[in-house]
C-alpha cells in the first residue's frame, strides 16, 4: 500500500482517460463536404470521470479485493473439495454427455429459427475449436493461421459446386481433405519452427490464402464472393420449396406436410450436430492413440520425445494434418450453411476467436473447449442490447477469465494424484 | 558397439569436434571426462545425429549410422537420458514410463516397467505422481527408467550427478553399476570425474574438441595430469 500503488491507481486512471475521451466524447459531424469535430455532451463527461474514478479506487485497493474474493466461501470451497474417483467421474460424465447430445438433437423444434441458426453457428465453431484444439492444445504448436484451412473448406465446396455440380455430401470429405492436405504441405516448411516464429508464420500463411482468394478473381470472384451454394439434402430430398437438383425431390413433398423454411435450418443443425460429435469422438479416440501422447510428449519436452525415438516430423505433420482436417469439415457446413462465402468471412480475427476459446477452454480440454465455444459465440449476441459497447464487454470478460482462471474454464485432466501415505 | 571414427562436427561454421575417436565395448562402462565447453554433450548428439557429423563416421553394432535420422537411431538398440533430466513434468511416473516404451508391444512394456520398478523400488511409490512435482534425484531415477523402457542394448548418460546430493549421486552410480551386470553397455559422460572414472572400465579425457587421453579409468584415476586437471590435485 504504498507510494507505489498510487503511482500505478494514477497511471491506470489517466490511461483510461486517455481511452475513453476520444472514443466515447468526440464525434466527427459532417456538415455538407466539411467533417467537424464535437465535444461530448456533459453526461459523458460526467460518465467518463466516474469510470475514471471507479478505475483509480479500484487500482488502489485491488491487492486487497482480489484478497478477498479468493476467500469467498464458493472458490475456496472448490479448491479444496476432493476430486471423485477416476471411473466413477468418467461414468458420470459419459452419461451427461449423452444426455446433453440427446437433448439438442430435440431442442432445435421447440425454439425459434434464429436461435437455432445461432446454434448451428456454435457447432462450426465448436467443430473448429476441437481441431484447433489438437495443435494448440495437445501439441503445442500455436497456430494464428488456422482460419485458412477453414476458408480451404468452404472454398472447396463453393467452387466444386459452381463448377463440377458437388452435392454437400460429396464435397464434405473432399473439403475436409484438401485442408488436410495443405495442413500438410504447411507443416513441412514450419517444422523447424517453435513458439513465435511457429505463430509468425502461419499468420502470414493464413493471410496468404486470404489474399488468394480475395485477388484470384478468375476463380474465386474475388471479392465478390461465390454465391448460390446448394444446402445439403437428405436422401435425394431437397429442403427447399421447388426442387433444384435433377432426380431429386421436395423434402415437404415426400412427407405430405406443408413447406417451411424452418425445416431446412434445423436440418442443417442437425448435420451440425452429427459432424461436431464425430469430430469430438474422433479426437478423443485419437488423444488415447499412441500419436496423442505423443503429441503431448513433444509439447511437454521436444529434446526427450526425440530421445525416445519420436519422429518430430511425423508428430508434428500429423498434428497439423489432422487439425486442419476438421477446419475443412467445419468450412464446409459454413458454406452450406451460409450459401454464400466471401474472403471476408476468413480474416485473421477469425484465427484469433478460434484460438481464444482453445484457450479460454484450457487448453487440451475437450469439454472446456466445447463450453467455452458456446459462451464465445453466445455471448456477443446476448449482450447486443449494449450494440456498440458489446465487444468491449466480450473483452472484458475474457480479460478477466484469464486474470481469474489462466488454466481456462476446465483444464485439460491429466492429474490422478494418489496421496502417498507412506513416509 | 559404438564406434566414433575421426568425427568433426560443426555448429554451422563452427568447428566442435575436431577429430575425434572414441569406441565403446559391448558389456563395457566408458567414462567420457571434460571441462565445460569440451565439447562432451557435442560428441553425444553427434552420436544421436543432431547434428550429424561433417565428415568422419559414426557406427552403432557394425551400422553406419553417420547420417542415419535421429528417430531411426534412437530405435535401434540404444538409449539416451539427456542432460538436466527432461522427464515430461505434466505427465505421472508411469506415463513417463510408458512414452519411453512408445514402440514396443503392451505385453513388453508391462514387463519392463515391473523390471524398472524393481531397479527403483522408488519410482513404484509414486507411480502416479506428476513427474514435475518430485525431487531431482527421483526424477534423474524417472529419466533412466524411461530410457530402460526401450530394452536398450547400451545406454548412454549425459551427466546424471548434476545438481545432485552426494548421497543420490552414490545410488545412481550404484544402479549404473548394476546395468553392466545386466549386460547392457553403458556411455557415461561426466564433470564428476571422480565417481565417473571409479566405475568405468575405460575413459577418456576430451579437452576443447579432441580426445587427450585414453586409457583404463583406473590409470586415469592415477594419472597426475587428469588428477591435476580434474580431480583437483
Amino acid at each position: 500500500m504504498a507510494a507505489n500503488n498510487v503511482r500505478h491507481a494514477f497511471f491506470s486512471a489517466l490511461i483510461t482517460l486517455i481511452i475513453s475521451y476520444p472514443i466515447l466524447g468526440l464525434n466527427l459531424e459532417a456538415q455538407g463536404i466539411s467533417v467537424t469535430l464535437t465535444g461530448a455532451d456533459t453526461s459523458t463527461v460526467i460518465a467518463i470521470f466516474i469510470a475514471v474514478i471507479v478505475v483509480f479506487v479500484f487500482q488502489l485497493f485491488r491487492e486487497r479485493l482480489m484478497d478477498k474474493i479468493r476467500e469467498l466461501p464458493i472458490l475456496s470451497a472448490r479448491a479444496h473439495k476432493e476430486p471423485m474417483a477416476e471411473n466413477k467421474r468418467a461414468k458420470i460424465e459419459s452419461w451427461i454427455i449423452t444426455g446433453i447430445v440427446v437433448l439438442a438433437l430435440f431442442w432445435p423444434f421447440f425454439v425459434s429459427r434464429g436461435a437455432v441458426d445461432l446454434a448451428t453457428l456454435v457447432l462450426i465453431y465448436i467443430m473448429l475449436a476441437l481441431g484447433l484444439n489438437v495443435v494448440v492444445g495437445l501439441a503445442g504448436l500455436l497456430d494464428l493461421g488456422y482460419v485458412a484451412f477453414y476458408a480451404v473448406g468452404a472454398y472447396t465446396f463453393a467452387l466444386l459446386a459452381q463448377y463440377a455440380d458437388f452435392s454437400f455430401w460429396m464435397a464434405l470429405p473432399v473439403g475436409a481433405c484438401l485442408a488436410a492436405l495443405f495442413g500438410l504441405v504447411l507443416g513441412f516448411p514450419v517444422l523447424r519452427l517453435r513458439g513465435d516464429y511457429l505463430a509468425i508464420v502461419t499468420l502470414g500463411f493464413g493471410e496468404i490464402i486470404r489474399i488468394l482468394l480475395n485477388n484470384w478473381t478468375t476463380l474465386t470472384g474475388g471479392p465478390n464472393g461465390i454465391g448460390g451454394i446448394p444446402d445439403p439434402t437428405l436422401f435425394g430430398m431437397e429442403f427447399g420449396r421447388r426442387v433444384k437438383g435433377e432426380g431429386n425431390t421436395s423434402f415437404h413433398d415426400t412427407f405430405g406436410i406443408a413447406y417451411s423454411g424452418e425445416h431446412k435450418v434445423i436440418f442443417l443443425y442437425l448435420i451440425a450436430l452429427v459432424l461436431a460429435v464425430f469430430t469430438a469422438m474422433v479426437i478423443r479416440r485419437f488423444m488415447r492413440m499412441p500419436v496423442g501422447r505423443a503429441w503431448e510428449a513433444l509439447r511437454e519436452d521436444e529434446i526427450a520425445a526425440r530421445s525416445l525415438g519420436l519422429s518430430r516430423t511425423a508428430v508434428k505433420l500429423s498434428a497439423f494434418t489432422i487439425g486442419a482436417f476438421f477446419a475443412g469439415f467445419s468450412g464446409t457446413v459454413f458454406a452450406s450453411k451460409q450459401g454464400f462465402i466471401s474472403p471476408e468471412s476468413f480474416v485473421f480475427l477469425e484465427s484469433a476467436i478460434v484460438l481464444a476459446i482453445v484457450v479460454l477452454g484450457g487448453m487440451g480440454s475437450q469439454i472446456g473447449v466445447i463450453l467455452a465455444a458456446i459462451a464465445v459465440t453466445i455471448l456477443p449476441e446476448l449482450a447486443r442490447e449494449f450494440s456498440e459497447y458489446r465487444m468491449l464487454i466480450f473483452g472484458a470478460a475474457m480479460v478477466l477469465m484469464m486474470v481469474w482462471r489462466p488454466q481456462g474454464l476446465m483444464p485439460m485432466r491429466r492429474i490422478h494424484i494418489e496421496l502417498n501415505r507412506q513416509e | 558397439m559404438l564406434v566414433l571414427e575421426n568425427v568433426h562436427t560443426h555448429y554451422g561454421k563452427i568447428e566442435a569436434l575436431h577429430g575425434v575417436s572414441v569406441e565403446v565395448n559391448q558389456g563395457e562402462i566408458v567414462s567420457l571426462i571434460g571441462a565445460n565447453g569440451a565439447g562432451k554433450t557435442t560428441l553425444l548428439m553427434t552420436v544421436c545425429g543432431s547434428p550429424q557429423a561433417s565428415s568422419g563416421s559414426v557406427f552403432l553394432e557394425g551400422r553406419d549410422i553417420t547420417h542415419a535420422p535421429t528417430a531411426s537411431i534412437m530405435r535401434s538398440g540404444i538409449a539416451i537420458v539427456p542432460e538436466g533430466r527432461r522427464v515430461f513434468s505434466g505427465l505421472t511416473v508411469e506415463e513417463n514410463l510408458h512414452m519411453g516404451g512408445f514402440f514396443n508391444s503392451k505385453a513388453e512394456i508391462r514387463k519392463s516397467q515391473d523390471h524398472v520398478y524393481e531397479l527403483f523400488p522408488r519410482l513404484k511409490e509414486r507411480e502416479h505422481q506428476r513427474a514435475g512435482t518430485m525431487s531431482g534425484g527421483e526424477q534423474q531415477m524417472l529419466a533412466i527408467g524411461r530410457a530402460l523402457m526401450s530394452k536398450p542394448r547400451m545406454i548412454i548418460l549425459d551427466e546424471p550427478s548434476l545438481g545432485l546430493a552426494p548421497i543420490v549421486i552414490q545410488q545412481i552410480f550404484e544402479i549404473i553399476g548394476q546395468l553392466r551386470e545386466e549386460g547392457i553397455t553403458v556411455f557415461l559422460v561426466e564433470q564428476n570425474a571422480h565417481q565417473a572414472l571409479s566405475l568405468a572400465d575405460r575413459g577418456y579425457v576430451l579437452e576443447t574438441g579432441r580426445i587427450r587421453l585414453h586409457d583404463t579409468g583406473a590409470n586415469l584415476l592415477a594419472n597426475p595430469d587428469v588428477r591435476n586437471a580434474y580431480l583437483g590435485g
